[in-house]
């Protein structure tokens, strides 16, 4: 087994939803600590690894945002010896019958989501999906346990067994996002035996699910020169709109739109050409959904490049990603970062009479 | 008919290897018409437990215990080996196959759910659409089988057949008081009726089988029963238990069964109209040996009972069940209590059949 399916494996066996992301961090900072000269949490959770580069101080900086926090639940009713529940993230609710979960409580229970039979429904649940203030959870127990031992506000996270499919292919839950921070541990990985004059930031943040807070504060405490966010991508697969889907096993998605920054998504297009890494061009008219979102108006603006990995069935219990995408997109960022020079930052520079040229 | 408790009676005991061999049982997929992994598991289990063995040409596993003595009541125990799954349809490229449902299963539990395909158990998922790409009116209607398929990944594109039988990938587990997997239904009454014939009775002849397709229509049941030719026949199933709180904080009073309350007495269900013998006893039974019972609500459903009593000049016939919660789903949820007290019942109940069992009054 590959160190990065033995990593992905293990972080998507943990917990880590949006806003306690402590189960999660542990193992990521543990991946990270050999390969980081400086580890520290930032005030709202977030892991913060600096590897120092070989450049004169002052150094510029490269900072790598992946969100490490999971979709999931939390519990906000007890009775009758079931749980009644709300989702932590985008969840169509249209998934959750019949998933299996482990319900955080005085211990960790397993637990499955259950639908009700049709006569303990509303009449106008009782064909069509049912609304998630109506579905249950069942832990298994009896009534008078499940009252002493979970409570109001306990988390509930995903139970699915990640599953190795042939071809270098993996499915389980919340590889929204930690297939990315598998490719940040594979760059610094990488830049660990090679030079690089930058200083590089591995950031894994906390709450993109939800607030976004994380990608900001910790944009602001690390004041970084530029910034790269990578974050799962839309994978071809039934009912996604052609132009909106990817295909896996054919490296990374560049992502242009207004969170990117025009020029430094030239230069990775041109990092891409001159190493012959296949990559393949999204694009997003407003907002990228992503932690660039927030990550962009940090302190005064951070330049700022969007990488995609594509899976299929985002935000569902039974995500797929092909493992080589993640090792690819790590090798290219790994790439990117060696290039960095002294000079970099003037290729960025907003030059209006040489944007026209460009633009004839 | 009354019934005098045997002081010297022992319930059967549950060891964990019962409970082991119901983990494998559940584990297994045997999708109807394709029974042979759970075949295989009985057969293993059985052959030196019986007198003779035979499989027939549906896939049913008929055995047969004789007890000590010669003209002895033939007693028929029948628990169905197939479960609700899935089927391949088509191949559509990229690791993409359509499906048919096999048995009743209610399309909103499908998306999201491990699947093992073929007999060689080839892992995917069906999939669903990303919450982001689905609107909010897409959003109030179910997700239907057509727009789903099985995924095995781009890697096992070209590789299954259209046919090939698939079900859903849940482990089992044991959790504080109860047992949680899928194929519960019927997986443990085969189970039960591998504990009877680890503890069996003396008093009667047990012919037993281990039917296929019941899920599908009651199929290998009907053949059996004529094989076997019994006097008479009780079914081993696990019966809904719907007994969840309602909407409304109402009492819910179409629970069908509670778990927890002990074996389901089957008195009529939507195939078969118990014989009101049969019933008697086993409530006597169940209340002079004080094992705890529940008489399944009367209502839709049905299990071998339904195609068994009407085979040949008709074999009197009782449905008994363990109560499971969410059947037909990717798991099921069982209490150990139930499990034992229903081998405890079926084990008390046999030991009081003889000769004059069928001779008493039909009246209740």
């Amino acid at each position: 087994m590959s160190n990065t399916l033995k990593h992905l494996k293990e972080m998507i066996s943990s917990s880590g939803l949006s806003g306690f992301e402590s189960p999660i961090r542990e193992i990521i900072s543990d991946a990270w600590e050999p390969y980081t000269d400086d580890l520290s949490v930032s005030k709202l959770g977030s892991l913060h690894g600096k590897l120092f580069g070989s450049g004169e101080e002052p150094r510029k900086s490269v900072m790598i945002a992946t969100h490490m926090d999971a979709i999931g639940l939390i519990v906000t009713s007890v009775k009758n010896g079931f749980l009644y529940m709300d989702t932590l993230g985008g969840i169509d609710s249209r998934v959750l019958p019949g998933q299996m979960v482990v319900v955080h409580g005085e211990e960790e229970f397993p637990g499955m989501i259950i639908q009700p039979p049709d006569h303990a429904l509303p009449k106008e649940n009782q064909s069509g999906p049912v609304p998630i203030n109506r579905l249950l959870i069942d832990l298994g127990l009896e009534e008078r346990e499940v009252a002493q031992k979970v409570k109001i506000g306990d988390l509930i996270s995903f139970a699915t067994e990640p599953l190795e499919l042939d071809g270098n292919y993996i499915a389980g839950h919340s590889l929204d996002n930690r297939a990315s921070v598998a490719v940040l541990t594979k760059t610094l990985e990488i830049l660990n035996k090679r030079q690089h004059l930058w200083d590089v930031f591995a950031v894994a943040t906390t709450q993109e699910e939800e607030t976004l807070g994380g990608a900001a504060t910790s944009g602001f405490a690390l004041r970084p020169t530029i910034a790269i966010v990578v974050d799962v991508t839309f994978a071809k697969s039934p009912g996604a709109p052609d132009h909106l889907s990817f295909e896996m096993d054919k490296g990374p998605t560049f992502d242009w739109g207004p969170n990117t920054h025009p020029k430094l998504f030239k230069s990775f297009e041109k990092v891409a050409k001159d190493f012959e890494y296949s990559y393949q061009h999204a694009v997003y008219s407003r907002s990228s959904g992503t932690d660039a979102i927030t990550l962009q108006l940090a302190g005064e603006g951070i330049p700022l490049m969007i990488v995609g990995l594509p899976l299929r069935y985002m935000h569902t219990p039974v995500e797929m990603i092909q493992i080589k995408d993640i090792e690819r997109t790590a090798r290219l960022l790994a790439d990117f970062i060696s290039q960095l020079d002294d000079n970099f930052m003037d290729t960025l520079m907003w030059d209006a009479e040489k944007e026209e040229d460009e633009a004839k | 008919m009354k019934i005098q408790k045997n002081k010297e009676w022992r319930a059967p005991r549950i060891r964990p290897k019962n409970i082991e061999l119901l983990e494998n049982l559940s584990n297994a997929v045997a999708v109807s018409g394709d029974e042979r992994a759970v075949r295989k598991i009985v057969l293993s289990k059985i052959k030196d437990l019986v007198d003779d063995f035979q499989m027939d040409a549906l896939g049913n596993i008929l055995a047969t215990k004789k007890g000590k003595g010669r003209n002895l009541p033939k007693v028929m125990l029948a628990a169905h080996m197939d479960e609700v799954g899935f089927m391949i349809s088509s191949d559509e490229g990229k690791g993409f196959y359509r499906f048919e449902i096999v048995g009743g299963i209610d399309p909103r539990q499908l998306a999201g759910k491990p699947v093992l395909v073929g007999k060689d158990r080839i892992p995917g998922v069906i999939g669903a659409k990303a919450i982001h790409l689905a609107s909010s009116r897409e959003r109030k209607n179910s997700i239907s089988v057509d727009s789903l398929r099985i995924d095995l990944g781009p890697g096992n594109s070209k590789k299954i057949q259209s046919g090939t039988w698939a079900g859903f990938a849940t482990k089992f587990s044991q959790i504080g008081p109860s047992l949680r997997g899928k194929a519960l239904d019927d997986r443990v009454g085969v189970a039960t009726i591998i504990a009877l014939l680890e503890n069996p009775p003396e008093n009667i002849d047990l012919l037993v089988a281990f039917t296929v397709q019941e899920e599908v229509g009651l199929r290998g049941a009907k053949v059996a029963a004529y094989t076997l030719a019994p006097d008479m026949a009780i079914a081993l199933d696990c019966t809904p238990s719907l007994d969840m709180p309602l909407w409304d904080g109402k009492e819910n009073v179409e629970y069908r069964s509670k778990i927890g309350q002990g074996p389901a007495i089957y008195i009529g269900d939507g195939a078969t109209l118990a014989d009101p013998r049969l019933v008697s006893l086993i409530r006597n039974v169940g209340d002079e040996y004080k094992i705890p019972y529940q008489i399944r609500q009367p209502g839709k459903g049905g299990t071998d009972a339904g195609n068994i009593h009407k085979q040949r000049e008709g074999i009197p016939s009782i449905s008994i069940s363990v109560p499971g919660r969410y059947l037909h789903t990717a798991a099921s949820i069982i209490r150990l209590k139930d499990w034992k007290n229903t081998i405890s019942l079926l084990h008390a109940s046999l030991s009081h059949i003889n000769n004059q069992t069928l001779k008493g009054d039909r009246r209740r």
